[in-house]
């Protein structure tokens, strides 16, 4: 029994971006113990995230967690706005697709753009 | 009009974190005891993290390239409390959430109620397991140091 068509397809991928950002933060929280180990250590192992494979692996995780934040919000609607939330959960489907999207294009521009030489931010990139 | 799947099981059955009937993602609200809680809780903790989660990966890969966010980086950061507190919260908000999440797929899943305590337990474990090897880095990080506890396992000079 699902609510939609839409509500099928959102739930599943509220699982999976949800089980995915888990997986990052479990690997996350491991990387970061590396300070313990000291400066070398820890910035040849952060210099891994700079590559552009992982580069690019990193969009995935922004996207995943955009879509989850969005997606929470519109369950979270749809739980305590008794008349409209159920009305418009496909509307609001529609608007968390739209607003994923549209937010993570800032996000990959920023992430992509030393892969090509290119660098966004004022600090320096490298 | 067809009940929800939580409404046709009985109380007892309903309340039990281990023993959570399979729902597929057509749960109502919760009647009461932890899956209750467990509800409040996904949605109070996830409105927090939204804004704990966007403005951490601003500043990690957008005012700062990921390059920059070097050993000296985090030493500068940590030197005032407030982001130590900021990632203390980030990380067992994040953690529990996801644990739990975790928690729900496993129930919905996993028949057997032997596999399913394994697992359970699990998570349990890996929850303390992960909660403190991030707590100890964030409360004990000192910049020139190398982390007093690693001594322990003599992997350091």
């Amino acid at each position: 029994m699902y609510r939609g068509q839409s509500g099928m397809f959102s739930w599943w991928f509220h699982r999976i971006s949800g089980l995915g950002i888990l997986l990052f933060l479990l690997l996350h929280i491991v990387d970061i113990t590396l300070l313990g180990f000291g400066p070398t250590v820890y910035n040849d192992v952060i210099s891994i995230f700079s590559t552009w494979y992982i580069r690019i692996a990193t969009l995935f995780l922004v996207a995943a967690v955009l879509y989850h934040a969005y997606n929470g919000v519109r369950i979270i609607l749809v739980d305590f706005w008794p008349k409209g939330g159920v009305k418009y959960q496909r509307a609001m489907f529609y608007s968390v697709l739209v607003a994923t999207v549209a937010s993570w294009v800032p996000f990959a521009v920023y992430i992509v753009a030393p892969i090509f030489g290119g660098c966004l931010q004022s600090g320096g990139c490298q | 009009m067809a009940k929800s799947v939580t409404q046709d099981t009985p109380a007892k059955e309903r309340t039990s974190p281990i023993s959570r009937p399979a729902t597929y993602g057509a749960a109502s609200k919760p009647r009461g005891g932890f899956e209750l809680f467990s509800w409040y809780f996904f949605r109070i903790s996830g409105v927090i993290l939204i804004f704990l989660v966007i403005i951490h990966l601003l500043l990690m890969h957008v005012t700062n390239d990921v390059s920059k966010t070097v050993y000296d980086f985090v030493a500068a950061r940590y030197q005032n409390p407030f982001w130590r507190v900021y990632d203390l919260v980030l990380e067992t908000l994040a953690l529990l959430h996801g644990l739990n999440g975790l928690r729900i797929v496993i129930d919905d899943n996993i028949r057997s109620h032997g596999w399913r305590l394994l697992a359970q337990s699990t998570i349990w474990v890996m929850a303390l397991t992960f909660w403190l090897m991030g707590m100890m880095t964030i409360i004990t990080f000192h910049p020139g140091e190398t982390g007093g506890i690693m001594n322990l396992f003599g992997l350091l000079k």
